[in-house]
């Protein structure tokens, strides 16, 4: 049964997260070794490393900002440590984050060199930690806990059980007044018809049809099909035989209610209710970008045993799939395999995800936060100058 | 002598589907079949053995035609399908993605 009472941290700009991270943040890849650094110094810190942020340009540049920024605005975070290769791009993503309220450190390794980036660091960020350790969970209402839904490693057991399950949590969070967010553009298509029939308005459907065609254009301009790709070779292990078939067992989690916006990536909604967004659909990919849009809880229903966590944001695994849930058992915080025996209803199933969302807002480690996953990824659209 | 057993063998999404999922290793004879969200079970003929997760036809599937999961078309037969056997990559393709058939 869902929990009696919901708490959290309620930051300065208003929004609700559920952890209290102090992260290191690398504006650009050559940064890198310094946030990893200071986070050696400082090990309460979480470290978010990442391959990319120089010579972007245009969209491509734009999206890394919104995705760096987002990130260290998400609620989940209580204080941040910016660290860049030079100080222009490491103002333009603190000064984003700072605009939260939240207190920001920043730092820029030109003119100092690593090893007094990282002294610094280190201190600037020892003090972030003990200030933010002081923060205080409070009562919080579900319509403030910002969900995110992505699968993966689907399986035939994907579209029977752990996708249906999440869909009776997204649901539940929608009619308590909640947000939530999907994307995976590619694994829609076969499917894309009933989403589209699905959004609030004709202006949001056309902006659907966009992201969804402007993919088609893309594959298509490339002179390929995603037959090697699309379903992956673990799908088709899992009994999976087209995209189609995926397709459906994908939007099997989404649940009953209407979409209410389609978003660019990594763009906060700001419609209650169910919202699409434009992501790919490998899981490091689209939960950073989910992330980076504020989503503070996730919930990833896997087939063959996708590992995905993140730096910030918890990641709930269900699977419905007996053998994965015995062999991989590390890596799941839910097992429905008995939706596959009918040993219990749909719906108890959806009690039970409910009670593990419910701990989890409230303070229990996922599997995956407990062992350490924290995939971050950023989506590159085209390559650097 | 066949044994029947009662433990269920498929699961089908709707009904009208012309394919259903094993929900455990199963071998040929026959097993039982339930449909999402309806009362009942059904026996049904198994040719061949179908692991766990994988999809088996409940009717003759004649090539080119679609094949329905979810109640709706999820790829087409790319030969013909006798009802009991396994239904996959070998004899089904998706109707999405041509170039590289």
């Amino acid at each position: 049964m869902a929990a009696e009472r919901l708490t959290g941290y309620r930051r300065p700009d208003g929004r609700v997260g559920i952890r209290n991270h102090v992260i290191a943040l690398a504006v650009d890849d050559l940064s890198n070794a310094a946030v990893e650094g200071i986070a050696h110094l400082v090990p309460g810190l979480v470290p978010i490393p990442h391959s990319y942020g120089r010579l972007q340009f245009g969209e491509d540049l734009e999206l890394t900002f919104r995705t760096l920024i987002g990130t260290g605005a998400n609620p989940n975070v209580a204080a941040a440590v910016v660290v860049g290769i030079e100080p222009a791009w490491t103002d333009r993503v603190a000064d984003g984050i700072a605009k939260t309220g939240k207190p920001v450190a920043r730092l820029s390794i030109e003119r100092h060199g690593d090893l007094a980036t990282i002294a610094d660091g280190a201190r600037q960020a020892a003090r972030l930690l003990q200030d933010a350790s002081e923060h205080q969970r409070e009562p919080v209402e579900r319509s403030e806990v910002m969900v995110s839904i992505k699968c993966g490693e689907s399986d035939t057991t994907s579209g029977l059980g752990s996708c249906p399950t999440t869909s009776q949590v997204v649901d539940r969070t929608v009619a308590a007044g909640g947000t939530v967010i999907f994307g995976e553009t590619t694994e829609l298509t076969g499917g894309e018809h009933l989403i589209a029939a699905r959004c609030a308005d004709e202006a949001v459907r056309a902006r659907f049809c966009g992201f969804f065609d402007n993919y088609m254009a893309t594959v298509l301009a490339a002179g390929v099909d995603l037959l090697g790709s699309q379903p992956t070779q673990g799908n088709i292990r899992g009994g999976l035989t087209t995209i189609e078939e995926k397709a459906f067992g994908n939007i099997a989690k989404t649940g009953s209610v209407p979409v209410v916006d389609a978003l660019e990536p990594a763009c906060a909604p700001t419609r209650k209710g169910l919202n699409f967004m434009d992501t790919s659909s490998a899981a490091a990919e689209c939960l950073t970008l989910m992330a980076a849009a504020g989503a503070v809880i996730h919930l990833f229903p896997t087939g063959q045993g996708n590992i995905i966590g993140h730096p910030i944001e918890p990641v709930i695994k269900l699977t419905a799939n007996p053998l994965t849930a015995a062999t991989m058992a590390e890596h799941i915080d839910l097992d429905v395999s008995g939706l596959l025996r009918q040993d219990y209803s749909l719906t108890e199933a959806g009690d039970r995800l409910m009670e593990i969302v419910d701990r989890t807002v409230n303070g229990r480690l996922t599997a995956a936060e407990s062992i350490g996953h924290r995939e971050f990824v950023i989506t590159k659209l085209y390559r650097s100058a | 002598m066949q044994a029947v057993s009662d433990e269920l063998a498929f699961l089908a999404h709707k009904e009208g589907d012309s394919v259903a999922i094993a929900v455990r290793d199963v071998e040929p004879g026959t097993g039982s079949l339930a449909v999402l969200g309806a009362d009942g079970r059904r026996q049904i003929t198994v040719a061949e053995p179908i692991p766990l997760g994988h999809k088996i036809a409940l009717v003759d599937l004649a090539e080119n035609t679609p094949v329905i999961e979810y109640g709706e078309p999820v790829g087409l037969a790319c030969q013909d399908i006798a009802a009991g056997e396994l239904v996959h990559i070998h004899n089904m393709r998706s109707a999405k993605w041509q170039l590289s058939a």
